[in-house]
């Protein structure tokens, strides 16, 4: 097991060197400074008290969509539809707050955070349910379900939230937000809010669920085999459902804080959220573990928010960030395949020793 | 292997101290005379639209005072999504600027904000109004005047007598277009029909490119496309159209599309409907520079101070002698243009 999580956490490091490896050639072959710019992009995102809120926010809903993921991966499900149910989760939100304003405060949050939740879940349960019970591929249905998503809650923002002509909902009550003025002030007006103290909550949840109950071990279990754990007299049907349910309500629940704590509306989106999409490059660096998605996350939000210096402080476009985020998960991805080409070669090799003591 | 990989890792470190010595350093003007920078849509600066052209504006502006793109100059925040607008802006307050764009419709809840916190930084809002502040300005378009005037060059140039209109999102900005098209079509020739189609977003070629090829086969001859990014694939659509021996048009927005038209043998764009968000940006940092910036108010930019207007690339003599004569009349106030 220890050793198991060294290894991982050995390849994700050596990922995540090369990919700033890269970025620096990138940099160098366009005559730019590499040393400035990482410089820059550490100072963007950990400097000072407000970048660092803005890192720790950008944090919120890539954990929450990494483990998302993670949950359904864990199943031995695919589910690309992140994006969309961050969407569901975010309009969900939004909507119940917009909608039952005149509830107390804390009872507002808490009812639309679960709104939201809802929202993301039942958008994953459809494909849930048509892979237990149809056998549907869940990497079609969920990449479908995003678009429905997108479309679905442009046209209700248009139709039901936003004014006449408007394309963006009003604002939630003050009340309801996640961002209070405590903490505006204690990080000089970043987007922090007390979303991120929930997420860190969640994480800790899906690690007991993973580690300490037998729903999670089924879900494990059916990843790992599926028609062992049949055999072993688990119901496959519904650890499918269930699993691809929590993997929704987690993605939903970052749309629902966001909304919440950063962006207080909702509006007309142009593309799916990429949010949704970068949640799983987290899970996958972070090799679907809880806690190593939040070292994760830290890393991709640090990027991304300190990516958005790198233009302002040089004449670097900050797209160089994006070749350093898609070098590392590339450098992740290839490890499976050298990890499976050594894993191979070490077997062989381990047949022929035998082969060679059989034959004396 | 570890050992392979560590001198690797060394080597490069070294190669890349030593090219960092002959590096250039972030360029940052002495003399400070006046900074501003604009934070993008979604867009690139580089979307052959909006966003390049209030860019364009701002490299223009910057040029024209010796300035240089970095601090104390002029510069840009590009957002990737929605929940970049507020830390660009933050960013941009941070190091200093003192005008900042917010450009399109979008980005006003996070202009507003922004503006709220840091009352002593100049902030302009394009395409929108926000109130309540003094040190905003709102900058609009009467984009319905330019699109009334490709209205009168499609309606001029058809054959077929049915045109197009595509938009990217249906907003109160981009209904202006689709209402000044059909008014100018109609003023034309009342017998023409107009198809209106929606791509749903500013950045997807390809659904244009469906859009658009539709409405050819449909025998429209004419399309006025707003919608940015979308755009390129009505463009795309007209010159295979083109290319297969269909005369077809395109009527390109915000910038002159000319070059987006040509392909080997001609070119399809007809006119553009320009919208200068770029004269907009100079104009307010010029003010703001000499400190006459026009916060708290809404500055509207029409055809009578060039604002918006329509650029000629492949009309027809006689049909450029109509769109002109229309926009005098417009000028005039002879020919109101409703928005809606």
């Amino acid at each position: 097991m220890f050793n198991k999580s060294f290894k991982g956490l050995s390849t994700a490091l050596i990922s995540i060197i090369a990919g700033f490896i890269v970025g620096a050639i990138a940099m160098l072959v366009f005559g730019y400074d590499p040393l400035q710019n990482y410089q820059n992009l550490l100072v963007g995102s950990l400097g000072d008290i407000y970048s660092i809120g803005e890192t720790l926010r950008n944090m919120i809903p890539l954990i929450l969509t990494g483990l998302g993921f993670a949950v359904a991966s864990k199943a031995g499900f695919f589910n690309i539809g992140g994006p969309g149910q961050y969407l569901m989760g975010w309009f969900g939100t939004i909507a119940f707050a917009l909608h039952f304003s005149q509830l107390p405060g804390i009872i507002l949050i808490i009812g639309a955070l679960l709104c939201g939740a809802l929202a993301g879940g039942i958008w994953s349960l459809i494909a849930g349910v048509l892979r237990a019970y149809f056998g549907t591929s869940e990497v079609i249905t969920t990449i479908m379900l995003n678009y429905i998503a997108l479309y679905f809650v442009n046209f209700a923002v248009k139709n039901w939230l936003a004014a006449k002509g408007s394309d963006s909902s009003p604002n939630i009550a003050r009340k309801a937000s996640l961002n209070t003025h405590f903490l505006q002030e204690l990080t000089h007006n970043s987007t922090f809010n007390w979303g991120f103290f929930i997420a860190l909550v969640i994480v800790g949840l899906v690690w007991i669920y993973f580690n300490k109950t037998r729903s999670g071990f089924e879900i494990k279990a059916v990843g790992i085999n599926e028609a062992a754990s049949k055999y072993a007299g688990v119901n496959v049907k519904r650890t499918i459902v269930i699993a691809m349910l929590l993997s929704g309500v987690l993605a939903g629940l970052g749309g629902a804080i966001d909304g919440l704590g950063n962006f207080q509306n909702i509006s007309v989106s142009n593309n799916l959220p990429n949010v949704g999409f970068n949640g799983m490059a987290v899970a996958l660096l972070a090799a679907e573990n809880p806690i190593g998605i939040v070292f994760a996350a830290l890393l991709f939000s640090a990027l991304q928010i300190g990516g958005l210096s790198i233009s302002v402080y040089s004449n670097t476009p900050s797209e160089i960030v994006e070749i350093v985020i898609a070098a590392i998960i590339f450098f992740v991805a290839i490890k499976y395949v050298f990890e499976r080409f050594l894993k191979k070669s070490w077997l062989t090799r381990k047949q022929q020793a035998k082969k060679e003591g059989a034959d004396k | 292997m570890k050992k392979k990989v560590m001198a690797f890792l060394a080597a490069t470190m070294m190669v890349g101290t030593i090219l960092v010595g002959c590096g250039n350093n972030a360029a940052t003007n002495k003399g400070t005379k006046h900074s501003a920078a604009l934070v993008t849509d979604g867009g690139g600066i580089d979307d052959k639209s909006f966003n390049q052209s209030a860019w364009e504006g701002l490299q223009s502006w910057g040029k024209s005072h010796n300035l240089q793109k970095g601090l104390n100059g002029y510069n840009y925040a590009q957002s990737s999504d929605d929940s970049d607008f507020l830390p660009n802006i933050n960013k941009l307050i941070k190091a200093k600027y003192a005008t900042i764009f917010g450009i399109g419709y979008k980005l006003d809840n996070a202009i507003s904000s922004a503006a709220k916190a840091n009352p002593n930084t100049n902030f302009a809002i394009i395409d929108s109004v926000v109130t309540g502040h003094k040190n905003v300005a709102s900058v609009t378009f009467k984009t319905e005047q330019s699109s009334f005037l490709a209205g009168v060059a499609a309606a001029e140039t058809t054959k077929t007598n049915k045109v197009g209109f595509v938009g990217g999102i249906q907003s109160d900005v981009i209904k202006t277009f689709e209402a000044g098209f059909k008014q100018g079509v109609k003023a034309v020739n009342p017998n023409i029909q107009v198809d209106v189609k929606y791509a749903g977003s500013f950045t997807k070629a390809d659904v244009g490119q469906s859009l658009a090829t539709a409405m050819f086969n449909n025998n429209e001859d004419v399309i006025f496309h707003a919608a940015g990014g979308t755009g390129a694939g009505v463009f795309t659509a007209a010159k295979n159209s083109a290319k297969n021996g269909k005369k077809v048009w395109v009527i390109g927005v915000d910038q002159d599309q000319k070059a987006d038209g040509a392909y080997k043998g001609g070119n399809v764009t007809l006119a553009s409907a320009v919208k200068k968000v770029g004269t907009a940006v100079k104009d307010l940092s010029n003010q703001a520079m000499k400190n006459k910036f026009p916060g708290g108010k809404v500055v509207t930019y029409d055809l009578e101070d060039n604002g918006v207007g329509i650029v000629n690339d492949n009309m027809s003599a006689s049909a450029w002698k109509v769109v002109q004569s229309y926009q005098q009349k417009i000028k005039d106030g002879t020919i109101k243009v409703a928005a809606k």
